[in-house]
């Protein structure tokens, strides 16, 4: 039997919150109110629960995230589920900057405007924002999927790896070594997926792919005004 | 008549300025168009611990007897906050060397030794492998700008987390590995394509400055649920502040890497022109934990160079928790060892000078990842010879403590040691030997 | 090392309730701060009254005395004088009779507190909540010296009127400083974020602009950094070409608001329909009354 728990961040420490959803073989379904902007909510959580937050979080909410399903009903701050590995995360609002750095794996999904280095050195997990991105997205962007429903800022992809950018409004500029490449099938059919996930239903030939030139997987001297 | 001998005869005379290696260093430069890449730390003379001298026994300081009269080793790091703080039985721990940098062989030899001797290991820029979590009793974790493999499993598994905002060789530098060393087994940890050179960022994605580091570390503690003490590591360049915003951003342990540091590849001029060297780091570290009163509760380690059990000794007189060692562990394991002279000479180099780490092509198969010279080194050889080594540099460490009349080597104190030059006697704060002298100290001078 | 907020009305209806809502944002912000806060507000009748020159005074012994023409309200260390006469000439006097002070802010319809403590403790001690006025600025601080002083808090106001709040830390301001000594700058302290402010204050002497004097800093000063500066009537944010400290606007036709971290805008009334953004690398958002 599935329970409901309901935290209040008011009256009930950050400590106590994050330790309950670390309780090996936890399931089932939690609330926290009154984040109020705080940090660290709902960090570190491995297990398949269901975690609603109603409220404005701070730094890193949902950090290192395995398996859970966390929603965000309100704005999240710098790093929100930064560093995920699998699992979902939702925020119904914007996001600050660094929004799922250097994550693995799991979708997360912004409802409103990402702000700067959105998917920074992401390493396999899918992003979905429903507005804009800020400046040096996708920064040293290694593995995974982006998706942008609005507009880029400037450096979109600087340094990118091996990870793949879809753009359905317009992109500022192209960082070192991002470049337009071509949507073929196989490319429609994964954005489709993606959108679909997030709940959005856009056509996908709106949209541009973009990806690594793979000019500077070697370092060569012709090379040296991009560093 | 030697070479040397000859060429003065003829009234040959080398420039100090524009001398052999420099000009080989331009024609490099020309040639290739490239800066130059190695390994190790600063290989230049600097002030170093070399430079100052134990005042030992004497009329009023009695020494103490070997084996009965205990001088303790024992040290306890991050006991500020975590249920379960390190309690190593040396305070002589293995500095973060990456498996990528290091082959698995050499990185299983690390753990087998350190915890033979009842010390600490730590992970690098790459992720921790099951060898190395397997055979070290005490991991730390290290948490770096580029988060190569990192995830909370193995931050759960960790006994200690390291924040790494830079090293000694190169403060403000990223990770770097070379294509060569891009190997399946390492692209697969790291999120990267086989046989790229790899780009790291040097900045952490998700915090800049010490007001995001407060928030941070309090992300670790609450995801590893308050268990395992948080390191901060900085590469010595400014040390007197960054200690200071480590600790109001909640640092256990601080750790501090001079100049002489080494690293597995990075540019030479970051190496040898950037950071300052570790004598003249440790006393503005210890100065500034004394005046947030948390000197020996937030723990120092400090490593730079660190060679013998004098220069353990040293460090911790001069305020030091324990310090950690890199390039002479590598030493103890086999590197530059005389019985690969052949093979240096094959590589355009010579034993006790081979650096060149980042070419992957060391014929002692530690910091290599080709499998064939990988499997040249034995791992059960190599942590047998750590550990020989760990012991030698702690009794060392004792006999010179037990000279000083101390029952444990961290009760050695500034006051045991003197200075043999003006530079050492600056950087260190101690006095030159036969005189009351520090140089730079005085109202209103020094920080 | 801190949090910043800022907080500039657009409606008269709203400023009676300008030191409520600067209070609660301060409040949000000292997390990121907890040793010493500081705050700017222009227009509050007690503190800087209409028409009167101004100078904000902290760091002293006893309540200044500088006759009978010259009124001395006391706000917990702080002392806020007014007179008839400029703040400029007010402040000259005030340096002559108490040099050792520190000069906190000057100029017409300004006051400015800076104090050692926990910022929800100084906001207390303040009476900031009943402050009134159309705009406000003010800092929260992370001390790194073990002895905290108001010397180090911001704001750092060096010209009438103008106060400056900085999130972040430059990397070439030694030598930025030794240009403005050279050209006759005194400095009150050795403080990176002073070096900004007395920047700023020298362009906008020569005649420029905010919006130019802040491209003119960004233009010379390299570092992370996001900056508010105030006048009388004017309110502009901006962030270095990286950016990697963090800002958010809110703006909404009755007020626009700038803080380090969006938990100090969620309580402003109206936010939920505010027009919400993180400022983009060395634009300068700018807004006059």
């Amino acid at each position: 039997m599935d329970t409901l728990v309901r935290y209040d961040l008011r009256t009930t420490p950050l400590r106590e919150v994050n330790t309950a959803l670390h309780k090996p073989g936890v399931t089932g379904e939690f609330v926290i109110d009154h984040p109020d902007g705080a940090h660290n909510v709902a960090v570190g959580v491995n297990a398949p629960a269901r975690v609603t937050v109603n409220g404005h979080v701070g730094y890193y909410a949902a950090g290192m995230n395995q398996q859970a399903e966390i929603v965000i009903n309100g704005n999240a701050g710098t790093g929100v589920a930064e560093n995920m590995m699998s699992g979902t995360v939702r925020v119904n609002g914007n996001a600050s900057q660094s929004a799922g750095a250097t994550a693995h794996g799991g979708l997360l999904v912004i409802e409103g405007d990402a702000a700067a280095r959105c998917g920074i050195s992401m390493k396999g997990v899918d992003i979905v924002v429903g507005g804009d991105i800020g400046h040096m997205s996708a920064f040293m962007a290694q593995a995974g999927r982006l998706v942008v429903r609005g507009n880029a800022g400037e450096a979109l992809g600087d340094s990118i790896y091996e990870a793949r950018i879809y753009v359905r409004g317009a992109v500022a500029s192209l960082g070192a070594d991002c470049v337009k490449k071509d949507m073929r099938p196989e490319h429609h059919a994964e954005l489709a997926e993606l959108l679909a996930a997030a709940g959005f239903t856009d056509e996908t030939s709106e949209y541009t792919r973009y990806g690594s030139a793979r000019n500077l997987y070697h370092f060569h001297v012709d090379n040296s005004a991009s560093y | 008549m030697t070479a040397s001998d000859d060429r003065a005869r003829r009234g040959l005379r080398e420039s100090a300025t524009f001398d052999r290696p420099t000009i080989a260093a331009i024609q490099r430069a020309a040639e290739t168009g490239i800066y130059d890449i190695r390994g190790w730390g600063a290989k230049r003379p600097l002030p170093h611990f070399d430079d100052l001298l134990f005042l030992g026994a004497s009329m009023s300081r009695y020494p103490l007897e070997g084996y009965r009269e205990r001088c303790g080793t024992d040290v306890v790091l991050g006991d500020r906050h975590a249920k379960h703080p390190l309690h190593l039985d040396i305070p002589v721990t293995i500095a973060g060397m990456s498996f990528g940098a290091l082959s698995g062989p050499a990185k299983e030899a690390l753990g087998r030794g350190a915890s033979e001797a009842g010390t600490s290991t730590t992970t690098g820029d790459g992720g921790m492998t099951p060898e190395e979590r397997g055979q070290s009793k005490n991991l730390v974790y290290q948490y770096l700008p580029s988060r190569y493999g990192m995830n909370p499993d193995d931050l759960r598994k960790a006994d200690a987390i390291e924040i790494v905002l830079g090293q000694g060789a190169k403060p403000g530098g990223g990770g770097m590995l070379l294509g060569q060393k891009i190997s399946p087994r390492v692209a697969g940890m790291r999120t990267l394509p086989e046989g790229i050179d790899q780009r790291s960022a040097c900045r952490h994605p998700d915090w800049t400055g010490p007001d995001d580091l407060t928030i941070k570390i309090n992300e670790l503690r609450e995801i590893t649920d308050w268990e395992k003490p948080i390191y901060v590591k900085v590469g010595a360049t400014r040390t007197y502040y960054d200690v200071k915003l480590a600790v109001h951003a909640g640092a256990d342990v601080v750790v501090v890497d001079g100049m002489q540091g080494g690293t597995a590849a990075t540019q030479d001029v970051f190496i040898e022109h950037v950071g300052i060297p570790t004598l003249a780091a440790i006393p503005q570290a210890v100065q500034a934990l004394q005046e947030l009163d948390v000197h020996r509760k937030v723990q120092l380690i400090v490593s730079g160079g660190i060679r013998n059990g004098a220069d353990v000794a040293k460090a911790l007189a001069l305020g030091a928790d324990a310090v950690a060692i890199g390039t002479a562990a590598l030493i103890a394991l086999g590197d530059n060892h005389p019985r690969y002279e052949a093979e240096y000479e094959k590589l355009g180099s010579a034993a006790g000078f081979y650096d060149d780490f980042q070419d992957g092509r060391d014929p002692a198969g530690i910091s290599t990842q080709d499998p064939e010279l990988a499997a040249r080194f034995d791992p059960i050889e190599g942590g047998r010879r750590l550990a020989n080594y760990l012991r030698v540099l702690t009794m060392e460490a004792q006999t010179i403590a037990r000279a000083c009349g101390k029952a444990h080597v961290t009760h050695l104190e500034p006051e045991d040691l003197v200075a043999v030059t003006i530079e050492a006697a600056a950087m260190a704060r101690v006095p030159l030997a036969g005189t009351e002298w520090i140089p730079g100290r005085g109202p209103g001078a020094g920080l | 090392m801190c949090g910043i907020v800022g907080l500039h009305l657009r409606t008269p209806e709203l400023y009676p309730r300008l030191g409520e809502l600067l209070s609660g944002m301060l409040g949000e912000m000292s997390d990121r701060g907890a040793d010493s806060a500081g705050v700017a507000v222009y227009g509050d009748p007690v503190w800087s009254p209409p028409g009167r020159g101004c100078v904000s005074v902290t760091d002293i012994a006893a309540a200044p005395d500088l006759g009978s023409d010259v009124d001395v309200v006391q706000v917990d260390s702080t002392y806020q004088l007014s007179s008839d006469v400029s703040s400029e000439v007010l402040l000259e006097r005030v340096r002559l009779s108490y040099p050792d002070a520190l000069i906190a802010g000057f100029g017409a319809d300004l006051a400015v507190l800076k104090g050692v403590g926990h910022p929800r403790s100084l906001t207390d001690a303040w009476g900031l909540a009943k402050a009134q006025g159309w705009q406000g600025v003010g800092h929260t601080r992370m001390a790194t010296e073990s002895a905290v002083t108001p010397s180090g808090c911001h704001p750092y106001t060096v010209g009438p009127q103008q106060c400056l709040v900085h999130n972040g830390s430059f990397a070439n301001h030694a030598t930025i400083r030794r240009d403005l000594r050279r050209a006759g700058v005194v400095f009150d302290s050795e403080n990176d974020t002073e070096v900004g402010a007395r920047f700023v204050a020298q362009q906008l002497a020569a005649g420029r602009d905010v919006e130019t004097a802040l491209k003119e800093l960004c233009a010379t000063f390299d570092g992370f950094y996001t900056l508010l500066v105030s006048n009388h009537d004017s309110f502009a944010v901006v962030r270095d070409a990286i950016a990697c400290k963090p800002a958010v606007i809110a703006e909404t036709t009755e007020w626009v608001a700038m803080a380090s971290e969006y938990r100090a805008l969620s309580e402003l009334p109206g936010v939920e329909s505010a027009k919400i953004w993180e400022p983009e690398p060395e634009v300068v958002y700018a807004w006059t009354r």
